[in-house]
Protein backbone atom coordinates (compact mmCIF):
# COMPACT_ATOMS: atom_id res chain seq x y z
CA UNK A 1 0.00 0.00 0.00
CA UNK A 2 1.48 3.38 -0.99
CA UNK A 3 -0.14 6.76 0.98
CA UNK A 4 -1.53 9.23 -1.17
CA UNK A 5 0.58 12.41 -2.67
CA UNK A 6 -1.21 14.68 -0.93
CA UNK A 7 -1.13 12.72 2.39
CA UNK A 8 2.26 12.61 1.85
CA UNK A 9 2.71 16.44 1.35
CA UNK A 10 0.38 17.11 4.25
CA UNK A 11 2.65 14.80 6.30
CA UNK A 12 5.83 16.65 5.42
CA UNK A 13 6.63 18.97 7.20
CA UNK A 14 5.29 17.79 10.61
CA UNK A 15 7.07 14.59 9.36
CA UNK A 16 10.59 16.40 8.90
CA UNK A 17 10.51 18.23 12.40
CA UNK A 18 9.99 14.81 14.20
CA UNK A 19 12.92 13.64 13.01
CA UNK A 20 14.65 17.03 13.82
CA UNK A 21 13.36 16.79 17.35
CA UNK A 22 15.29 13.48 17.84
CA UNK A 23 18.35 15.16 16.82
CA UNK A 24 20.22 17.53 14.03
CA UNK A 25 20.18 15.29 10.90
CA UNK A 26 21.13 15.67 7.28
CA UNK A 27 19.01 14.96 4.41
CA UNK A 28 19.76 11.75 3.29
CA UNK A 29 19.77 10.41 6.59
CA UNK A 30 16.40 11.74 6.95
CA UNK A 31 14.72 10.35 4.15
CA UNK A 32 16.28 6.60 5.56
CA UNK A 33 14.87 7.38 8.84
CA UNK A 34 11.18 8.25 7.11
CA UNK A 35 11.63 4.70 5.11
CA UNK A 36 12.35 3.19 8.34
CA UNK A 37 9.42 4.71 10.14
CA UNK A 38 6.97 4.05 7.23
CA UNK A 39 8.13 0.77 6.21
CA UNK A 40 8.16 2.05 2.90
CA UNK A 41 4.77 2.69 2.45
CA UNK A 42 5.61 6.55 2.65
CA UNK A 43 6.96 7.17 -1.05
CA UNK A 44 8.77 10.36 -1.80
CA UNK A 45 11.26 11.57 -4.88
CA UNK A 46 14.22 12.07 -2.26
CA UNK A 47 15.26 15.64 -4.24
CA UNK A 48 11.47 17.19 -3.08
CA UNK A 49 12.99 16.66 0.75
CA UNK A 50 15.55 19.34 0.12
CA UNK A 51 13.05 22.43 -1.04
CA UNK A 52 11.07 21.77 1.87
CA UNK A 53 13.69 21.83 4.27
CA UNK A 54 14.89 24.96 2.79
CA UNK A 55 11.20 26.11 3.52
CA UNK A 56 11.54 25.20 7.02
CA UNK A 57 14.88 27.16 7.63
CA UNK A 58 13.21 30.36 5.62
CA UNK A 59 10.18 29.82 8.89
CA UNK A 60 12.89 29.41 11.00
CA UNK A 61 11.46 26.34 12.33
CA UNK A 62 15.03 24.63 11.72
CA UNK A 63 18.45 25.95 11.07
CA UNK A 64 21.53 24.44 8.84
CA UNK A 65 24.74 24.20 8.85
CA UNK A 66 27.50 22.65 6.87
CA UNK A 67 30.08 20.09 7.92
CA UNK A 68 31.83 17.06 6.54
CA UNK A 69 30.90 13.47 5.73
CA UNK A 70 32.71 10.69 7.14
CA UNK A 71 34.43 10.58 3.25
CA UNK A 72 34.96 14.71 3.61
CA UNK A 73 32.55 15.76 1.42
CA UNK A 74 30.59 19.06 2.63
CA UNK A 75 27.46 17.99 3.95
CA UNK A 76 24.98 20.33 5.42
CA UNK A 77 23.06 19.50 8.88
CA UNK A 78 20.07 20.56 9.96
CA UNK A 79 18.71 21.32 13.49
CA UNK A 80 15.49 22.23 15.33
CA UNK A 81 14.43 25.77 16.59
CA UNK A 82 12.69 26.96 19.47
CA UNK A 83 9.75 28.14 17.05
CA UNK A 84 10.58 24.46 15.32
CA UNK A 85 9.32 22.89 18.35
CA UNK A 86 6.23 25.14 18.63
CA UNK A 87 4.94 24.20 15.42
CA UNK A 88 5.20 20.78 15.81
CA UNK A 89 3.22 20.43 19.07
CA UNK A 90 0.97 22.71 17.38
CA UNK A 91 1.28 19.90 14.03
CA UNK A 92 1.13 17.38 16.72
CA UNK A 93 -2.48 18.51 18.10
CA UNK A 94 -3.90 19.23 14.97
CA UNK A 95 -3.22 15.43 13.47
CA UNK A 96 -4.07 13.91 17.05
CA UNK A 97 -7.50 15.97 16.06
CA UNK A 98 -7.95 14.75 12.68
CA UNK A 99 -6.77 11.01 13.71
CA UNK A 100 -9.69 10.92 16.46
CA UNK A 101 -12.47 12.67 14.17
CA UNK A 102 -11.27 9.71 11.67
CA UNK A 103 -10.85 6.68 14.09
CA UNK A 104 -13.98 7.27 15.92
CA UNK A 105 -15.81 7.21 12.59
CA UNK A 106 -14.03 4.32 11.34
CA UNK A 107 -14.27 2.14 14.39
CA UNK A 108 -18.43 2.94 14.33
CA UNK A 109 -17.86 1.72 10.81
CA UNK A 110 -15.83 -1.05 11.12
CA UNK A 111 -18.34 -2.26 14.04
CA UNK A 112 -20.72 -1.98 11.76
CA UNK A 113 -19.68 -3.97 9.15
CA UNK A 114 -18.56 -6.65 11.53
CA UNK A 115 -22.18 -7.12 12.84
CA UNK B 1 34.76 4.94 -9.98
CA UNK B 2 36.02 7.80 -12.72
CA UNK B 3 33.47 6.44 -14.65
CA UNK B 4 30.88 7.10 -12.02
CA UNK B 5 32.37 10.74 -11.59
CA UNK B 6 31.63 11.85 -14.98
CA UNK B 7 28.58 10.97 -14.88
CA UNK B 8 27.52 12.29 -11.55
CA UNK B 9 29.29 15.25 -13.05
CA UNK B 10 27.09 15.25 -15.49
CA UNK B 11 23.90 15.19 -13.76
CA UNK B 12 25.46 17.81 -11.37
CA UNK B 13 25.52 20.18 -14.59
CA UNK B 14 21.89 19.48 -15.74
CA UNK B 15 20.81 19.88 -12.73
CA UNK B 16 22.85 23.65 -12.28
CA UNK B 17 21.37 24.75 -15.63
CA UNK B 18 18.23 25.75 -13.53
CA UNK B 19 19.00 29.01 -12.34
CA UNK B 20 17.06 28.19 -8.97
CA UNK B 21 19.81 25.71 -8.23
CA UNK B 22 22.52 27.25 -6.99
CA UNK B 23 25.90 25.63 -6.14
CA UNK B 24 25.20 25.18 -2.60
CA UNK B 25 22.19 23.12 -3.48
CA UNK B 26 24.10 21.07 -6.32
CA UNK B 27 26.60 20.30 -3.24
CA UNK B 28 23.33 19.44 -1.13
CA UNK B 29 21.87 16.99 -3.59
CA UNK B 30 25.30 15.40 -4.81
CA UNK B 31 26.00 14.74 -1.43
CA UNK B 32 22.66 12.80 -1.08
CA UNK B 33 23.11 11.16 -4.59
CA UNK B 34 26.67 9.88 -3.41
CA UNK B 35 25.83 8.18 -0.41
CA UNK B 36 22.69 6.34 -1.99
CA UNK B 37 24.72 5.34 -4.39
CA UNK B 38 27.06 3.79 -2.28
CA UNK B 39 24.43 2.41 -0.36
CA UNK B 40 23.02 0.66 -2.96
CA UNK B 41 26.28 -0.77 -3.79
CA UNK B 42 27.07 -1.98 -0.45
CA UNK B 43 23.66 -3.67 -1.20
CA UNK B 44 25.31 -5.32 -4.10
CA UNK B 45 24.57 -3.21 -7.30
CA UNK B 46 27.00 -2.48 -9.80
CA UNK B 47 28.26 1.73 -10.19
CA UNK B 48 25.92 1.78 -13.41
CA UNK B 49 22.80 0.36 -12.10
CA UNK B 50 23.41 2.36 -8.15
CA UNK B 51 23.97 5.29 -10.37
CA UNK B 52 20.53 4.78 -12.49
CA UNK B 53 18.38 3.55 -9.06
CA UNK B 54 20.57 6.96 -7.27
CA UNK B 55 19.04 9.26 -9.80
CA UNK B 56 15.43 7.69 -10.26
CA UNK B 57 14.98 8.16 -6.59
CA UNK B 58 16.00 11.40 -6.37
CA UNK B 59 13.25 12.40 -9.23
CA UNK B 60 13.32 13.74 -12.56
CA UNK B 61 15.87 17.38 -12.40
CA UNK B 62 12.74 19.60 -13.97
CA UNK B 63 10.33 18.31 -11.35
CA UNK B 64 13.11 18.93 -8.65
CA UNK B 65 14.27 22.15 -9.86
CA UNK B 66 10.44 23.56 -10.47
CA UNK B 67 10.31 22.95 -6.83
CA UNK B 68 13.50 24.35 -5.99
CA UNK B 69 11.99 27.32 -7.96
CA UNK B 70 8.73 27.81 -5.86
CA UNK B 71 11.09 28.43 -3.07
CA UNK B 72 13.62 30.42 -4.63
CA UNK B 73 12.08 32.26 -6.81
CA UNK B 74 14.01 35.15 -5.91
CA UNK B 75 17.18 33.37 -7.71
CA UNK B 76 14.91 33.38 -10.89
CA UNK B 77 15.64 37.41 -10.84
CA UNK B 78 18.89 38.20 -11.42
CA UNK B 79 20.08 39.97 -8.82
CA UNK B 80 21.22 43.76 -9.76
CA UNK B 81 23.06 44.13 -6.33
CA UNK B 82 26.66 43.31 -7.17
CA UNK B 83 27.18 39.79 -7.05
CA UNK B 84 30.63 39.12 -5.13
CA UNK B 85 32.50 41.91 -3.87
CA UNK B 86 35.52 39.43 -3.21
CA UNK B 87 36.72 38.73 -6.70
CA UNK B 88 38.00 42.08 -8.06
CA UNK B 89 34.32 43.31 -7.68
CA UNK B 90 34.95 45.94 -4.56
CA UNK B 91 38.10 47.33 -6.47
CA UNK B 92 36.31 48.08 -9.74
CA UNK B 93 33.19 49.71 -7.53
CA UNK B 94 36.00 52.15 -5.61
CA UNK B 95 37.56 52.44 -9.21
CA UNK B 96 34.34 53.38 -10.75
CA UNK B 97 33.65 55.80 -7.35
CA UNK B 98 36.73 57.60 -8.05
CA UNK B 99 35.79 58.50 -11.68
CA UNK B 100 32.57 59.59 -10.66
CA UNK B 101 34.13 61.89 -8.29
CA UNK B 102 36.55 63.37 -10.70
CA UNK B 103 34.04 63.98 -13.25
CA UNK B 104 32.23 65.81 -10.46
CA UNK B 105 34.98 67.55 -9.52
CA UNK B 106 35.73 68.63 -12.70
CA UNK B 107 32.45 69.98 -13.92
CA UNK B 108 32.16 71.42 -10.52
CA UNK B 109 35.20 73.44 -11.11
CA UNK B 110 34.14 74.88 -14.41
CA UNK B 111 30.96 75.54 -13.42
CA UNK B 112 32.40 77.68 -10.40
CA UNK B 113 34.84 78.92 -13.55
CA UNK B 114 31.95 80.32 -15.44
CA UNK B 115 30.65 81.70 -12.97
CA UNK B 116 32.90 83.66 -10.95
CA UNK B 117 33.99 84.79 -14.51
CA UNK B 118 31.32 87.09 -14.83
CA UNK B 119 33.30 89.66 -13.76
CA UNK B 120 36.71 89.79 -14.00
CA UNK B 121 38.02 86.42 -14.85
CA UNK B 122 35.74 86.63 -18.18
CA UNK B 123 38.92 87.29 -19.78
CA UNK B 124 40.50 83.86 -18.87
CA UNK B 125 38.25 82.26 -21.40
CA UNK B 126 37.08 85.05 -23.65
CA UNK B 127 33.56 84.15 -23.80
CA UNK B 128 30.55 84.93 -22.03
CA UNK B 129 30.27 82.59 -19.16
CA UNK B 130 27.35 80.96 -20.40
CA UNK B 131 28.64 79.90 -24.13
CA UNK B 132 32.16 78.61 -22.73
CA UNK B 133 30.32 76.50 -20.48
CA UNK B 134 27.88 74.95 -22.59
CA UNK B 135 30.57 74.58 -25.64
CA UNK B 136 32.71 72.82 -23.40
CA UNK B 137 30.38 70.83 -21.58
CA UNK B 138 30.94 67.85 -23.02
CA UNK B 139 35.06 68.23 -22.38
CA UNK B 140 34.30 68.01 -18.77
CA UNK B 141 32.90 64.68 -18.45
CA UNK B 142 32.95 62.33 -21.09
CA UNK B 143 37.12 62.39 -21.01
CA UNK B 144 36.92 60.97 -17.25
CA UNK B 145 34.41 58.50 -18.84
CA UNK B 146 37.08 57.58 -20.97
CA UNK B 147 40.01 57.39 -18.61
CA UNK B 148 37.73 55.33 -16.74
CA UNK B 149 37.54 52.41 -19.84
CA UNK B 150 41.28 52.94 -20.17
CA UNK B 151 41.88 51.99 -16.85
CA UNK B 152 39.50 49.09 -16.94
CA UNK B 153 40.84 47.99 -20.65
CA UNK B 154 44.67 48.66 -19.09
CA UNK B 155 45.25 50.29 -21.99
CA UNK B 156 48.96 50.66 -23.23
CA UNK B 157 50.27 54.28 -22.31
CA UNK B 158 50.97 54.91 -26.23
CA UNK B 159 47.20 54.44 -27.59
CA UNK B 160 46.01 56.49 -24.34
CA UNK B 161 48.55 59.86 -25.83
CA UNK B 162 47.24 59.24 -29.11
CA UNK B 163 43.98 59.82 -28.36
CA UNK B 164 44.17 62.08 -25.21
CA UNK B 165 46.27 64.40 -27.53
CA UNK B 166 43.26 64.14 -30.43
CA UNK B 167 41.19 65.72 -27.61
CA UNK B 168 43.88 68.42 -27.20
CA UNK B 169 44.05 69.26 -30.46
CA UNK B 170 39.83 69.48 -30.63
CA UNK B 171 39.94 71.40 -27.23
CA UNK B 172 42.37 74.29 -28.00
CA UNK B 173 40.37 74.58 -31.36
CA UNK B 174 36.90 75.31 -30.34
CA UNK B 175 38.77 77.51 -27.17
CA UNK B 176 40.65 79.46 -29.86
CA UNK B 177 38.03 80.25 -32.23
CA UNK B 178 36.46 83.52 -31.80
CA UNK B 179 32.92 82.65 -31.61
CA UNK B 180 30.38 84.94 -32.29
CA UNK B 181 28.72 85.58 -28.44
CA UNK B 182 25.02 83.54 -28.37
CA UNK B 183 26.01 82.12 -31.79
CA UNK B 184 24.48 79.34 -33.66
CA UNK B 185 27.94 78.08 -34.75
CA UNK B 186 28.98 78.05 -30.92
CA UNK B 187 25.70 76.20 -30.04
CA UNK B 188 26.14 73.93 -32.54
CA UNK B 189 29.64 73.14 -31.53
CA UNK B 190 27.78 72.37 -27.49
CA UNK B 191 25.44 69.90 -29.43
CA UNK B 192 28.18 68.48 -31.29
CA UNK B 193 31.07 67.97 -29.37
CA UNK B 194 29.62 65.72 -27.16
CA UNK B 195 28.58 63.22 -29.58
CA UNK B 196 32.17 63.52 -31.46
CA UNK B 197 33.59 62.87 -27.42
CA UNK B 198 30.94 59.72 -27.21
CA UNK B 199 33.59 58.25 -30.71
CA UNK B 200 36.46 59.00 -28.82
CA UNK B 201 35.09 56.79 -26.05
CA UNK B 202 34.24 54.26 -28.24
CA UNK B 203 38.17 54.08 -29.25
CA UNK B 204 38.92 53.45 -25.85
CA UNK B 205 36.21 51.19 -25.45
CA UNK B 206 36.97 48.87 -28.18
CA UNK B 207 40.80 49.28 -26.28
CA UNK B 208 42.13 50.89 -29.81
CA UNK B 209 40.78 47.63 -32.04
CA UNK B 210 38.93 49.84 -34.05
CA UNK B 211 39.54 47.87 -37.44
CA UNK B 212 37.78 45.09 -35.51
CA UNK B 213 33.94 45.08 -36.55
CA UNK B 214 32.91 42.51 -33.81
CA UNK B 215 34.42 45.32 -31.18
CA UNK B 216 32.48 48.18 -32.83
CA UNK B 217 29.30 46.28 -32.44
CA UNK B 218 30.42 46.01 -28.68
CA UNK B 219 30.32 49.45 -28.39
CA UNK B 220 26.83 49.87 -30.20
CA UNK B 221 25.59 47.75 -27.82
CA UNK B 222 27.10 49.08 -25.57
CA UNK B 223 25.66 52.91 -26.38
CA UNK B 224 22.12 51.34 -26.16
CA UNK B 225 22.79 50.17 -22.81
CA UNK B 226 24.25 52.97 -21.66
CA UNK B 227 21.38 55.53 -22.46
CA UNK B 228 19.05 52.98 -21.37
CA UNK B 229 20.62 52.91 -17.41
CA UNK B 230 21.65 56.74 -18.24
CA UNK B 231 17.78 57.32 -19.03
CA UNK B 232 17.11 55.49 -15.68
CA UNK B 233 19.75 57.14 -13.47
CA UNK B 234 18.07 60.70 -14.84
CA UNK B 235 14.95 59.81 -13.61
CA UNK B 236 15.44 58.64 -9.89
CA UNK B 237 17.94 61.92 -10.12
CA UNK B 238 14.63 63.59 -11.04
CA UNK B 239 12.63 62.21 -8.44
CA UNK B 240 15.16 62.87 -5.78
CA UNK B 241 15.35 66.35 -6.97
CA UNK B 242 11.59 67.22 -6.32
CA UNK B 243 11.15 65.84 -3.11
CA UNK B 244 14.34 67.67 -2.25
CA UNK B 245 12.87 71.24 -3.43
CA UNK B 246 9.77 70.04 -1.76
CA UNK B 247 11.18 69.36 1.56
CA UNK B 248 13.66 72.50 1.83
CA UNK B 249 10.38 74.76 0.41
CA UNK B 250 9.25 74.88 3.97
CA UNK B 251 12.14 75.33 6.08
CA UNK B 252 14.71 77.06 3.76
CA UNK B 253 13.33 78.00 -0.01
CA UNK B 254 16.51 80.37 -0.16
CA UNK B 255 18.93 77.45 -0.43
CA UNK B 256 16.91 75.37 -2.75
CA UNK B 257 19.06 77.04 -5.79
CA UNK B 258 21.85 76.77 -3.85
CA UNK B 259 21.84 73.01 -3.38
CA UNK B 260 20.28 72.69 -6.69
CA UNK B 261 22.86 73.93 -8.68
CA UNK B 262 25.40 71.58 -6.66
CA UNK B 263 23.57 68.54 -6.49
CA UNK B 264 22.27 68.52 -10.30
CA UNK B 265 25.43 69.06 -12.75
CA UNK B 266 27.57 66.39 -9.87
CA UNK B 267 24.46 63.86 -10.34
CA UNK B 268 24.72 64.17 -14.17
CA UNK B 269 28.38 63.60 -14.62
CA UNK B 270 29.00 61.21 -11.89
CA UNK B 271 26.06 59.28 -13.23
CA UNK B 272 27.99 59.09 -16.63
CA UNK B 273 30.71 56.59 -15.17
CA UNK B 274 27.95 55.10 -12.69
CA UNK B 275 25.73 54.47 -16.08
CA UNK B 276 29.10 52.54 -17.86
CA UNK B 277 30.28 50.98 -14.63
CA UNK B 278 26.56 49.47 -14.38
CA UNK B 279 27.13 48.18 -18.36
CA UNK B 280 30.16 46.36 -17.63
CA UNK B 281 29.31 44.90 -14.43
CA UNK B 282 26.14 43.70 -15.54
CA UNK B 283 26.45 43.11 -19.11
CA UNK B 284 26.79 39.04 -18.20
CA UNK B 285 24.04 39.48 -15.48
CA UNK B 286 21.07 41.38 -16.91
CA UNK B 287 19.15 40.56 -20.24
CA UNK B 288 19.69 43.56 -22.27
CA UNK B 289 17.35 45.78 -22.71
CA UNK B 290 18.15 48.03 -25.63
CA UNK B 291 17.01 44.97 -28.31
CA UNK B 292 14.04 43.99 -26.28
CA UNK B 293 12.78 48.25 -26.47
CA UNK B 294 13.63 47.55 -30.15
CA UNK B 295 11.35 44.67 -30.98
CA UNK B 296 8.51 46.59 -28.77
CA UNK B 297 9.12 49.83 -30.62
CA UNK B 298 9.55 48.63 -34.27
CA UNK B 299 6.50 47.53 -35.73
CA UNK B 300 5.04 50.95 -33.69
CA UNK B 301 7.50 52.93 -35.59
CA UNK B 302 6.90 51.19 -38.93
CA UNK B 303 3.19 52.33 -38.52
CA UNK B 304 3.68 55.51 -38.04
CA UNK B 305 6.34 56.19 -40.75
CA UNK B 306 4.06 54.22 -42.99
CA UNK B 307 1.09 56.42 -42.26
CA UNK B 308 2.89 59.91 -41.95
CA UNK B 309 4.82 58.76 -45.60
CA UNK B 310 0.93 58.17 -47.27
CA UNK B 311 -0.07 61.60 -45.31
CA UNK B 312 2.58 63.71 -47.13
CA UNK B 313 2.75 62.00 -50.32
CA UNK B 314 -1.73 62.70 -50.58
CA UNK B 315 -1.23 66.23 -49.15
CA UNK B 316 1.60 67.28 -49.75
CA UNK B 317 3.94 69.44 -47.25
CA UNK B 318 1.97 71.95 -45.82
CA UNK B 319 1.93 76.01 -46.34
CA UNK B 320 3.16 76.22 -42.68
CA UNK B 321 6.19 74.57 -43.47
CA UNK B 322 8.86 75.32 -41.05
CA UNK B 323 12.56 75.20 -42.82
CA UNK B 324 14.49 74.12 -39.37
CA UNK B 325 11.82 71.14 -39.36
CA UNK B 326 15.14 69.09 -41.27
CA UNK B 327 16.06 68.30 -37.86
CA UNK B 328 13.06 67.07 -36.59
CA UNK B 329 13.69 64.70 -39.68
CA UNK B 330 16.98 63.58 -38.72
CA UNK B 331 15.69 63.08 -35.02
CA UNK B 332 13.45 60.27 -36.63
CA UNK B 333 16.19 58.60 -39.08
CA UNK B 334 18.54 58.61 -36.32
CA UNK B 335 15.90 56.62 -34.13
CA UNK B 336 15.22 54.13 -37.37
CA UNK B 337 18.97 53.88 -37.71
CA UNK B 338 18.92 52.73 -33.95
CA UNK B 339 15.67 50.27 -34.73
CA UNK B 340 17.97 49.00 -37.49
CA UNK B 341 21.26 48.52 -35.50
CA UNK B 342 19.85 46.80 -32.00
CA UNK B 343 17.14 44.89 -33.96
CA UNK B 344 20.07 43.44 -35.59
CA UNK B 345 22.29 43.07 -32.81
CA UNK B 346 19.82 40.81 -31.12
CA UNK B 347 18.65 38.90 -34.45
CA UNK B 348 18.11 35.52 -33.61
CA UNK B 349 17.73 32.91 -35.87
CA UNK B 350 14.01 31.64 -34.54
CA UNK B 351 10.78 32.03 -35.50
CA UNK B 352 9.33 35.59 -36.49
CA UNK B 353 12.83 36.79 -37.47
CA UNK B 354 11.69 36.67 -41.12
CA UNK B 355 8.81 39.07 -40.31
CA UNK B 356 10.24 41.47 -38.03
CA UNK B 357 12.83 42.18 -40.51
CA UNK B 358 10.14 42.57 -43.11
CA UNK B 359 9.11 45.27 -40.75
CA UNK B 360 12.49 46.48 -40.15
CA UNK B 361 12.39 47.16 -43.64
CA UNK B 362 9.25 48.86 -44.30
CA UNK B 363 10.33 51.11 -41.30
CA UNK B 364 13.65 52.20 -43.24
CA UNK B 365 12.00 52.56 -46.57
CA UNK B 366 8.89 54.64 -45.30
CA UNK B 367 11.54 56.98 -42.69
CA UNK B 368 13.36 57.50 -46.46
CA UNK B 369 10.73 58.21 -48.78
CA UNK B 370 9.39 60.68 -46.14
CA UNK B 371 12.87 62.14 -45.57
CA UNK B 372 12.97 62.54 -49.37
CA UNK B 373 9.90 64.20 -49.96
CA UNK B 374 10.65 66.70 -47.00
CA UNK B 375 13.65 67.82 -48.43
CA UNK B 376 12.58 67.33 -52.23
CA UNK B 377 9.66 69.64 -51.02
CA UNK B 378 11.43 72.25 -49.21
CA UNK B 379 14.03 72.70 -52.08
CA UNK B 380 11.62 73.13 -55.03
CA UNK B 381 8.48 75.21 -52.32
CA UNK B 382 11.26 77.47 -50.24
CA UNK B 383 13.52 77.97 -53.59
CA UNK B 384 16.51 79.87 -51.78
CA UNK B 385 17.29 78.50 -48.31
CA UNK B 386 19.81 80.94 -46.65
CA UNK B 387 22.50 78.99 -46.08
CA UNK B 388 23.01 79.04 -42.12
CA UNK B 389 25.56 76.95 -39.94
CA UNK B 390 22.16 75.60 -38.35
CA UNK B 391 20.93 74.43 -42.25
CA UNK B 392 24.30 73.14 -43.26
CA UNK B 393 24.52 71.05 -39.72
CA UNK B 394 21.14 69.56 -40.36
CA UNK B 395 21.07 68.79 -43.93
CA UNK B 396 24.30 67.20 -43.60
CA UNK B 397 23.63 64.92 -40.70
CA UNK B 398 19.98 64.43 -43.08
CA UNK B 399 22.71 63.55 -45.75
CA UNK B 400 24.95 61.39 -43.50
CA UNK B 401 21.89 59.17 -42.31
CA UNK B 402 19.48 58.81 -45.51
CA UNK B 403 22.64 57.01 -47.24
CA UNK B 404 22.94 54.88 -44.21
CA UNK B 405 19.45 54.39 -44.33
CA UNK B 406 19.78 53.75 -48.16
CA UNK B 407 22.35 51.46 -47.79
CA UNK B 408 20.16 49.37 -44.95
CA UNK B 409 17.02 49.29 -47.26
CA UNK B 410 19.41 47.75 -50.19
CA UNK B 411 21.15 44.83 -47.93
CA UNK B 412 17.39 44.70 -46.21
CA UNK B 413 15.78 43.56 -49.34
CA UNK B 414 19.16 41.54 -50.13
CA UNK B 415 18.50 39.83 -47.07
CA UNK B 416 14.96 38.76 -47.50
CA UNK B 417 15.36 37.75 -51.18
CA UNK B 418 18.19 35.21 -50.43
CA UNK B 419 17.32 34.45 -47.48
CA UNK B 420 20.62 35.26 -45.29
CA UNK B 421 22.03 36.34 -42.44
CA UNK B 422 22.07 39.98 -40.74
CA UNK B 423 26.04 40.04 -41.06
CA UNK B 424 26.24 42.10 -44.16
CA UNK B 425 23.38 44.48 -42.36
CA UNK B 426 25.69 44.79 -39.41
CA UNK B 427 29.26 44.94 -41.79
CA UNK B 428 27.14 48.36 -42.76
CA UNK B 429 26.66 49.65 -39.74
CA UNK B 430 30.00 49.19 -37.98
CA UNK B 431 32.07 50.61 -41.34
CA UNK B 432 29.49 53.44 -40.96
CA UNK B 433 30.94 54.68 -37.83
CA UNK B 434 33.51 56.53 -38.92
CA UNK B 435 31.41 58.24 -41.50
CA UNK B 436 29.40 59.43 -38.12
CA UNK B 437 32.46 60.56 -36.41
CA UNK B 438 34.32 62.14 -39.57
CA UNK B 439 31.30 64.39 -39.65
CA UNK B 440 30.90 65.78 -36.37
CA UNK B 441 34.38 66.61 -36.48
CA UNK B 442 33.78 68.61 -39.75
CA UNK B 443 30.88 70.28 -37.60
CA UNK B 444 32.92 70.77 -34.67
CA UNK B 445 36.25 72.46 -36.08
CA UNK B 446 35.20 73.17 -39.61
CA UNK B 447 32.06 75.20 -39.62
CA UNK B 448 32.00 77.71 -37.80
CA UNK B 449 35.02 79.41 -39.37
CA UNK B 450 33.08 78.85 -42.78
CA UNK B 451 30.70 81.20 -41.45
CA UNK B 452 33.03 83.71 -39.68
CA UNK B 453 31.57 82.40 -36.26
CA UNK B 454 28.38 83.46 -37.13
Amino acid sequence: MNIDKDLVAAMATPLVLAILAEGSNYGYAILKRVRELSGGELQWTDGMLYPLLHRLERLEFIRSEWGTSDTGRPRRYYEITTAGRAQLAEQRRQWAAATRTLGGLWNLTAQGAGA
Amino acid sequence: MNDLDTRIGEWRTAVLRSRSVDAADADELEEHLREQIADLQTAGLSSSEAFLIAVGRLGEVDAVSAEFAREHSDRLWKQLAIARPAEGGRRSFVTMLGFAALAVVAIQVARLLATTSDGSASQVFGDPTGGWFLRNLGLFVLPVLAGYLAVLRRMPWPRIAGIAGLVAVVTIVINLFPYVPGSSSETLVGLHLPALLWFVVGAVYVAGELRSSARRMDFIRFTGEWAIYYTLIVLGGGVLTVLTVQVLAPIAPEAIDEVLTWVIPSGGAAGVVVAAWLVEAKKSVVENLAPVLTAIFTPLFAVMLLVSAAGYLIAGIGRRFDRELVSVFDVMMLVVVALVVYGISARGTGRGTRTMDVIRLAAVIAAIVLDLLVLVSMFLRIGDLGVTPNRVAALGLNLVLLVNLAGCAWLGVRQLATGGSGVRLERWQTSYLPVFAGWLLLVVVAISPLFSFA
